[in-house]
């Protein structure tokens, strides 16, 4: 008998180990989860500030780019115009934000126009040195303009180039590098929704 | 009801057909040039782009040195390099040709660049590119200026 109250406490204590166990990965985990959340805050053409807060409750799809860029950032524009045409009706939780490297030039030749040859839904913004470094540095990325005599203005610019996912909570979910197919971007973005 | 059904089925697999009939090539010596494309622009503040695919079926090596055309006062040839996920575009001096392969410019590696434009590039129509190599000389191709958000040449890679 008291053999048999001896095991079943020893059950109690390796169970309730257990369950401290999972609640302590859990918690971890959880932290982890919120531990990256990348922001911005940048005007847009109009001049209005808009935030990275403005778009909790839907997927954002960052890309960090510059008009001047005749290869990469309209390759990677038409993928994401391709994928907000793919995903339908679904697309209406789905924002993709291009946010100028270069943002002189960009205000100056017109980022609403240029983005919205690619797709209307694509929210161009550009801010001043010290927004744009604010965002760079908020997600983790790379842009720094080159001296460079084979470009326009003598200067280009050498940035991240991958599209990164953020969460209806505002949390970092994943970056889709550079040459990742509208197909297989639709589709992740689908599994989300 | 499987007529209509015949006939699409036809034209689908017509249409690409006829596209890639469309692809102007043109050859020279060992060279052989085709599926030449660019992205309609607005206005011209921004530098265009220009893709290619060129072929050596002969037993020497070429290089492609440079370009030129009417519609930019500053064509270049670029490379889009990736290094950890970081993109730049330094000037390429040349593109190796190598006995036996066939070299793309496609979008994320070599491209024109084609900077100070003339004109605006309208979607639909076309412009002249001329290659220069360094054995089989000047080759000069039709562009075809595709939609802004075109991705590949409206008849493929060529073969
Ligand atoms: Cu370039």
């Amino acid at each position: 008998m008291l053999k048999t109250i001896r095991i079943a406490l020893w059950i109690a204590v390796a169970v309730s180990l257990v369950v401290v166990g999972v609640l302590f990965w859990r918690a971890d985990r959880q932290e982890q989860a919120v531990a990256f959340r990348p922001e911005f805050s940048l005007p847009d053409e109009a001049g209005t500030i808009r935030t990275s807060e403005e778009f909790r409750g839907k997927h954002v799809l960052v890309f960090f780019g510059f008009t001047n860029c005749p290869d990469i950032c309209p390759t990677t524009m038409s993928e994401v115009a391709q994928v907000m045409d793919d995903l339908g009706p679904e697309a209406e939780d789905v924002q993709p934000v291009f946010i100028s490297v270069d943002p002189v030039r960009d205000r100056e030749s017109g980022l609403d126009e240029y983005l919205a040859a690619f797709h209307p839904a694509i929210l161009g913004l550009a801010g001043d040195e010290a927004q744009t470094r604010a965002a760079v540095e908020s997600f983790k990325v790379f842009a720094d303009p080159e001296k460079a005599a084979s470009a326009p203005g003598g200067y280009t610019m050498s940035h991240s180039s991958s599209l990164y996912l953020i969460g209806p909570q505002g949390d970092w979910l994943r970056q889709f590098e550079y040459g990742t197919s509208a197909d297989d971007i639709t589709a992740d973005l689908k599994e989300r929704l | 009801m499987m007529k209509p059904l015949i006939a699409g089925l036809g034209l689908a697999t017509l249409l690409p057909a006829l596209a890639l009939a469309d692809c102007a090539k043109v050859s020279q010596g060992d060279l052989s040039v085709s599926a030449a494309w660019s992205r309609a622009t607005i206005g011209t503040a921004r530098p265009a782009v220009f893709y290619v695919t060129i072929q050596n079926t002969g037993s020497t090596d070429d290089r492609l040195t440079g370009i030129e055309t009417p519609v930019a006062g500053m064509p270049m040839l670029h490379e889009t390099v990736m290094t950890e996920g970081v993109a730049s575009m330094p000037h390429a001096a040349a593109i190796d040709i190598p006995a036996g392969e066939t070299i793309s410019l496609a979008p994320g590696g070599f491209h024109g660049m084609l900077m100070d434009l003339e004109a605006e590039l309208k979607e639909g129509e076309s412009f002249p590119m001329t290659l220069q190599f360094e054995k089989a000389g000047k080759v000069s191709i039709d562009t075809e200026i595709l939609p802004i958000r075109a991705r590949e040449a409206a008849c493929g890679v060529a073969p």
